[in-house]
């Protein structure tokens, strides 16, 4: 991998400084961006960003860590595969420990569930060759960025004839949840900190409706540190005046307008779109991705007939809020009290781009 | 200090096992319940210990290897054994002197592949001049251990006169690190999920008690020394940290970092400083002998890459803060139960 400690020359690092301070004096009033992805939120926490901004920027977080957003139906829904005899869970490792209710996957696998965790779905694909008694289950949560993933693994197990390898889709659409929030009357939202891996899937063309429609300013971003930099100063340019309020792909190295059509063309073949529930925003119109019929045989919620009541969050959980960009970790009265990395109570805690897992380990 | 949480798990999770916080607090709230030795209290790692009447202070310590995969890029389960206990008494300021050899095996495991890891280890022993004098050895039933697990258990005499602990830590002392963090986790997960580099990603696990001892020679003022195992380097500065109670601050720019660490971290979304090694060493010291230190190690072989990485402050006491690339500031936690089980 190249070009790591470019993105990070601290030369590049107090230009861009400057030039955000400078901006920043040309707006007089307080101005909200939201991160929309987790990747950029902890990136953020860990440069530490957030202390060195203008005291008139905000970052707030938003509902782009997708095991975050998972709500506790789909993970009660795969606690109770996993006590089906003969099933093997495996799922990305930060599900494994998000607690629902009393119960999380971690603890099903110290209760005897066979529980892998992969870094890609075609080690799950490989799991269900290797042990073809068993019943193999992939968590396929994400957005964007890992559906089309997904759908790759499924046409491989269809033209490998694999009988005992199912998905549980827990896929989401990121546009539809931030035009969710822009629609939300409690709060407003100066500018978007568009997500880089998403949008190198999707292109800038889906964003286009936010400057369009409701005049904010997004910028897709890339991830070290000179990148975050870079596209706040572009959105404080385009609140000031200075540029056309659009949308900019400040993260040009993998994004481009239309996106990755050989991608784009595996969701459109694997998934049909549907209205789903997020944790914190309820159900959004059109912002799912269930397994379209034709793949009807590797669905898992057409297989497995599971009966779930849905486990409640604890009342004092505002992980709801946060992803909602409504408040921020420091405001929950159980963050880094009772809810902390080794005893999460919400997910945000949980995920390592989760916003309160962010603040809690890097910021001081 | 560590925050107070009573265990709630009700039994054992594989964050237990990872070195983080869940095994400390599993250390703290139940064995030491039960097991309240003097010698154990402090949970150095290797206790000190004096038999009748040898003038000699003895150190005594023991680990257990369950690493997957047995062989990996740069070492094995053998060379691990050897090199773990030895870092464990060298890090306590010992010559290490002699070891056991206990090993678990399961049934159907391969002669030759044993037969390996058995050469392995006399090597390594032979290379860190210590005597394999005692050992044992079981076998189970297929299915019931993952092939071969070995626990070693070394003895050691304090050589050179070193006074070691964290109460002598003062605000000023440096803190050195001898190479770069995070090798040896790397090259197991680089085994275990076949990522391949042109230039491939070896373990770091080596014996450091040879690179120790260079340094030890010289009556330098060193207050404390740990090797980074599991958690890596961000649970040795914690614990660092809260036993001293100072602040530690730490110079993200500082650490010793190659380009395959930097690009699989990148790619992986780890952070290097939370990575287990198995060949290095931290170490604070009076700032006034870093620098002799510093050139000291990088003499030797282990130590190419050694440097101050930060100093003891007295500010944010208990706390450990890095500073950034960027110039800002963050904190640096113990790791909290995510790292891979079976690393060493």
């Amino acid at each position: 991998m190249k070009h790591i400690d470019e993105f990070r020359n601290p030369d590049y690092i107090r230009g861009l400084l400057s030039r955000i301070n400078a901006a920043s004096r040309t707006i007089k009033r307080n101005v909200r961006l939201m991160e929309v992805c987790g990747t950029h939120t902890m990136a953020i926490a860990r440069y530490g960003l957030r202390k060195l901004l203008p005291e008139n920027v905000s970052l707030i977080s938003g509902p782009g860590c997708p095991v975050c957003v998972t709500p506790n139906s789909y993970i009660d829904t795969a606690i109770a595969i996993s006590k089906i005899d003969g099933v093997r869970i495996v799922t990305f490792g930060d599900m494994y420990r998000v607690p629902s209710g009393r119960n999380s996957l971690e603890k099903r696998s110290a209760e005897g569930s066979n529980v892998d965790i992969v870094y890609s779905p075609l080690d799950a694909l490989e799991i269900a060759r290797k042990n073809p008694d068993k019943k193999t289950i992939f968590l396929a949560v994400g957005f964007e960025t890992t559906a089309p993933l997904t759908g790759r693994v499924l046409s491989y197990a269809r033209k490998q004839h694999l009988k005992n390898f199912f998905i549980l889709s827990g896929h989401k659409l990121i546009p539809p949840a931030m035009e969710e929030l822009v629609n939300d009357a409690l709060h407003y939202i100066d500018g978007f900190i568009c997500p880089g891996h998403v949008s190198a899937i999707i292109g800038s063309k889906p964003y286009e409706v936010f400057p369009e429609k409701y005049g904010i300013p997004c910028v897709i971003s890339g991830f070290e540190v000179c990148d975050i930099l870079h596209s706040i100063l572009i959105l404080l340019e385009m609140i000031s005046g200075k540029r056309k309020v659009s949308v900019e792909v400040q993260y040009f190295r993998c994004v481009q307008r239309k996106g990755n059509p050989v991608a784009l063309r595996v969701i459109d073949d694997t998934f049909d779109v549907s209205d789903t529930e997020w944790r914190g925003l309820g159900v959004v119109r059109a912002s799912g991705l269930v397994i379209k019929q034709k793949y009807y045989e590797f669905d898992a919620t057409s297989v497995f007939e599971v009966n779930v009541k849905s486990s409640v969050d604890n009342r004092g959980c505002i992980c709801g809020q946060i992803l909602r960009g409504v408040k921020i970790p420091l405001d929950c009265h159980l963050y880094g009290k009772v809810c902390t990395p080794e005893n999460p109570v919400g997910p945000c805690m949980v995920s390592s781009e989760g916003t309160c897992a962010a603040y809690y380990n890097y910021e001081r | 200090m560590l925050p107070i949480i009573t265990m709630k798990d009700e039994m054992i999770l594989l964050a237990h096992g990872a070195g983080g916080k869940h095994s400390r607090l599993l250390i703290e709230q139940l064995i030491l319940k039960y097991f309240n030795d003097p010698a154990l209290k402090l949970l150095p790692d290797a206790a000190t210990i004096e038999c009748g009447s040898v003038f000699h202070k003895f150190f005594f310590t023991t680990d257990s290897f369950v690493v997957n995969p047995l062989f990996f890029p740069g070492g094995d389960i053998g060379k691990l054994a050897i090199c773990g206990t030895v870092n464990d008494l060298a890090v306590s300021g010992a010559d290490p002197l002699y070891l056991s050899c206990s090993l678990i095996i399961e049934e159907g495991f391969k002669l030759s592949c044993l037969s390996r890891i058995l050469k392995s280890m006399a090597e390594e022993a032979r290379r860190c001049n210590i005597r394999i004098v005692t050992g044992d050895t079981k076998v189970v039933e297929r299915g019931k251990c993952d092939g071969l697990f070995i626990n070693t258990s070394g003895i050691g005499i304090k050589r050179y006169s070193v006074s070691l602990g964290l109460e002598r830590v003062r605000p000023g002392d440096a803190i050195i690190l001898s190479g770069v963090p995070g090798m040896h986790e790397l090259a197991i997960v680089c085994a275990r999920e076949n990522i391949k580099f042109r230039s491939p990603l070896k373990s770091d696990c080596a014996a450091i008690n040879g690179l120790i001892s260079e340094v030890l020679k010289e009556p330098f003022d060193i207050k404390f020394m740990r090797d980074p195992t599991r958690g890596g380097m961000a649970s040795v500065l914690n614990e660092i940290a809260s036993g001293c109670n100072y602040g530690l601050k730490i110079y993200e720019r500082e650490i010793p970092l190659t380009k395959n660490v930097k690009s699989l971290c990148e790619i992986l979304g780890f952070d290097p400083i939370n990575l287990a090694c198995e060949g290095r060493v931290v170490m604070v010291v009076d700032f006034k002998d870093a620098q002799k230190i510093i050139s000291i190690m990088r003499n030797h072989p282990l130590g190419r890459n050694a440097g101050i990485i930060g100093r003891i402050v007295d500010e944010f006491h208990g706390k450990v803060i890095m500073e950034t690339i960027d110039g800002s500031e963050r904190f640096i936690r113990m790791p909290s139960g995510k790292q891979l089980p079976r690393i060493c």
